[in-house]
């Protein structure tokens, strides 16, 4: 990650939460979302740009199960529990993936191939139940199918086709 | 605002504890009332210095009326409370608490570094505990000894919070922190690095705060007895001001009792070749500070305000978190290592050793002199490092229990002459505002050529954490500040930024800092217990020392001018500024 990239995005975050009162959980989920996980160069930055100690920073990410200190999984599969997809059959869904990758939400293959999430509201509710694996989103997904959903993107590059 | 008027203001709140009556100011909590009525209600988390958080829960206290128990150390007392400490379910509530300490606390009392002074040991034995109750499950988490001054061993930690709460709060470090929560809490350092590479300064207040063996001073006796069982070692100590008036508690003896006498004489049974007094190097470094205050603000030479270097975690916690402050910075070394340097060029010199099988081992009151004689090439100013191991307090006592000797009896020895005589300005180098009171004796004397009359300077004592005053020196105003406790810094020197950016008057021109609260008497590697109680009873033993000085100013050190006549020249000559003075730079905060 190139020092000065690191520095301006994290810019942005501490810029919208510095001197918030209560806003260090909010710039973490935004840091989350940018990195996928808490780097600790990002945690280490946005204390200096946020002045906040570093030792406040971790005791809110251990704190938080959500919060993530390792990398997610090349690929991440988010299963949408939102109304609409817990309705359509999102938990069987996430039984699917759990039994499939033999994990946990929150966690990782060992190989470090996929990492299991469960997702809010998608957003997109006339396509329940929804599964996104990295920026790819898979419609009124079934059960049986997604299991071939997931070996197919084994040993791809993350969220790419393998076409270059 | 003067007491009396806060006493009006302050409702005062009556209730009884065990049929006792009890009043205090209103706010205060029933812990506090009971102990003004004897009643000693045992707890594990709340300290005389810090925050109740009703952490360990060992303090409950049942409400008559109602029959609720309340956690005494974060309860208010409230008027016409009927409060019980005792009866037999509250003491089967606390047992209940030290089962499940002990059942995630290894059984290594014998070979911890706290044995008999541990408070959870001491209430373990109070409460005839005779067997675990609960299986023993101890997490597996590893000691971290990576600053060598302190040692983190986690598995005997009871998740107090004291260590926290002193390290983010008191000393505005945050090098520790809890991570995790629930059954899985630990103290960790920030970020779960080692602790070398965290901000931590070294001051050891986390472990003179901890109820256990969780942190403790880096050991190194072993070392010190192998060189004095060594023929080809010649070894040397000194003594630092505030051990000598800490390290009777030890042996017993009342707070505040100058043991001085009984040191040099035990140093010398134990087999040291000679034994110096750190005083004589801090009235060296009040001869060289006062020097370099005179030069900076009567001939405008150099950054005004002048700042101590005096303490080591604070010049750790200055590189980290201040540099901008480092032009300020006196560059005069510690009073240890330049006496470290003086012992191995002069002494060596005059006395005929070879500097190279010189060990010099210091008695210090502090952790962080452990981390400062290895701080940079500038500590081995003679050739060799000066100071060559840091012992604290509490080593040292433990070394003389070993050693046969009958501390308390032992008739009072002598310093050596060379290197060991002192003034009164150089034994009150162990407390707050004591390294600026004895630079103010000698700027009077440097800039007025006669010692002050009156050698006192009271505005610089006591507790207070900021304290300000302004001194007369011949006619000039010297404006002055003395903070003790690092998060008192801050305020000091955003005062001075503030100045500095806006070109307007300069709020001080001389800042002393010591980190520790109290200064060196409440050092890190002092006696366990300490309180504002024994810190101020500690310096009354040195400004009692002091008063039974024949002279009490650095420069009326006989002893410290004969060696500038025969070997330094004068004060900031280029040879002192070699073997006495040292450098700074910016360090990050967080090696990784
Ligand atoms: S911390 Fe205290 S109780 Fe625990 S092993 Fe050490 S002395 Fe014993
Ligand atoms: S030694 Fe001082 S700075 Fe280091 S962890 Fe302990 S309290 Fe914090
Ligand atoms: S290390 Fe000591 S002071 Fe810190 S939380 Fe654990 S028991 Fe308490």
């Amino acid at each position: 990650m190139a020092e000065q990239t690191l520095v301006d995005d994290i810019a942005i975050i501490s810029k919208r939460w510095k001197n918030k009162e209560g806003s260090l959980i909010m710039a973490l989920h935004d840091l989350q979302s940018r990195f996928g996980y808490i780097p600790r160069d990002a945690a280490l930055e946005l204390a200096r740009q946020m002045e906040i100690p570093l030792a406040r920073i971790y005791e809110v990410i251990t704190f938080y199960h959500l919060f993530k200190l390792e990398p997610p999984g090349k690929h991440v599969v988010s299963v949408c529990m939102g109304t609409a997809c817990y309705m359509k059959g999102g938990e069987k869904l996430l039984e699917k993936a759990k039994e499939t990758l033999g994990i946990e939400p929150g966690e990782t293959t060992p190989d470090g191939e996929f990492h299991l999430q469960v997702a809010r509201c998608l957003g997109c509710c006339g396509l329940a139940p929804v599964v996104t694996i990295n920026e790819e989103l898979l419609a009124k997904v079934r059960a049986e199918d997604l299991e071939n959903h997931l070996s197919a993107c084994k040993g791809k590059e993350e969220g790419k086709g393998d076409a270059s | 605002m003067t007491s009396e008027m806060n006493m009006e203001e302050k409702k005062m709140i009556k209730a009884t504890i065990n049929g006792i009556e009890v009043e205090v100011a209103e706010g205060g909590s029933i812990l506090d009332a009971a102990r003004t009525v004897q009643i000693k209600i045992p707890t594990l988390c709340k300290h005389p210095d810090l925050d109740a958080t009703g952490a360990c829960g060992i303090c409950v206290v049942r409400n008559k009326a109602n029959g609720r128990m309340l956690r005494s150390c974060c309860t208010p007392l409230e008027n016409g409370m009927d409060l019980l400490s005792e009866d037999a379910e509250i003491v089967e509530v606390r047992k209940t608490v030290l089962d499940l300490l002990l059942s995630r606390h290894p059984n290594e009392c014998l070979t911890c570094a706290r044995n008999q002074n541990c408070e959870l040991q001491t209430l373990c034995a109070d409460f005839g505990v005779r067997r675990e109750t609960l299986p023993n499950i101890v997490p597996d988490l590893p000691k971290d000894d990576s600053t060598k001054c302190i040692v983190l061993d986690p598995r005997k930690c009871i998740n107090c919070g004291r260590c926290v709460d002193v390290c983010q709060n008191m000393q505005d470090v945050w090098a520790l922190s809890f991570l995790n929560r629930g059954i899985d809490t630990r103290m960790a350092p920030a970020g779960d690095i080692s602790l070398a590479e965290s901000p931590c300064v070294n001051c050891g207040q986390c472990s003179a705060h901890c109820p256990t063996g969780a942190i403790v001073e880096y050991e190194e006796t072993d070392v010190v007895w192998e060189k004095l069982h060594d023929p080809e070692t010649y070894c040397v100590a000194q003594i630092a001001p505030a051990v000598r008036v800490a390290i009777g508690e030890a042996f017993g003896q009342p707070i505040g009792t100058n043991m001085e006498g009984k040191m040099y004489a035990a140093l010398r049974r134990m087999g040291f070749n000679a034994v110096f007094d750190t005083n004589f190097g801090a009235d060296f470094t009040i001869m060289e500070e006062s020097a370099e205050f005179v030069k900076r603000f009567t001939k405008g030479e150099g950054e005004l305000p002048l700042i101590t270097t005096c303490c080591p975690s604070w010049v750790d916690f200055m590189e980290k978190y201040h540099s901008d402050m480092i032009p300020h910075f006196s560059t005069c070394k510690s009073p240890h290592e330049m006496l470290g340097a003086l012992a191995k060029t002069y002494y060596a010199d005059k006395m005929g050793v070879d500097p190279k099988k010189i060990y010099m081992v210091s008695i210090m009151p502090c952790t962080a002199k452990k981390y400062e004689i290895r701080r940079c090439n500038d500590m081995s100013s003679s050739g060799c490092q000066d100071v060559d191991v840091s012992l604290t307090t509490r080593e040292i006592a433990r070394m003389f229990k070993q050693s046969s000797i009958d501390f308390v009896n032992i008739p009072d020895g002598e310093a050596d002459s060379i290197l060991g005589d002192y003034t009164g300005g150089g034994v009150i180098f162990g407390a707050t505002g004591g390294v600026m009171e004895a630079a103010l004796r000698n700027a009077v004397w440097m800039v007025t050529g006669k010692v002050p009359e009156k050698p006192e300077f009271e505005a610089v004592r006591g507790l207070e954490g900021i304290k300000e005053c302004k001194i007369d020196l011949a006619g000039k105003e010297v404006r002055i500040a003395v903070a003790h406790g690092l998060k008192h810094v801050e305020e000091v020197l955003d005062k001075v930024r503030a100045a500095k950016t806006s070109g307007g008057e300069l709020p001080y021109h001389f800042i002393e800092v010591m980190a520790c609260p109290g200064g060196c008497v409440g050092g890190g590697g002092q006696p366990y217990g300490v309180t504002n109680e024994l810190r101020s009873k500690r310096a009354a033993g040195l400004y009692k020392c002091d008063t039974e000085c024949a002279q009490r100013t650095s420069s009326e050190n006989a002893h410290v001018q004969k060696v500038y006549a025969e070997f330094l020249g004068e004060p900031l000559s280029e040879k002192a500024h070699h073997l006495l003075h040292t450098h700074y730079s910016t360090k990050r905060a967080y090696q990784r």
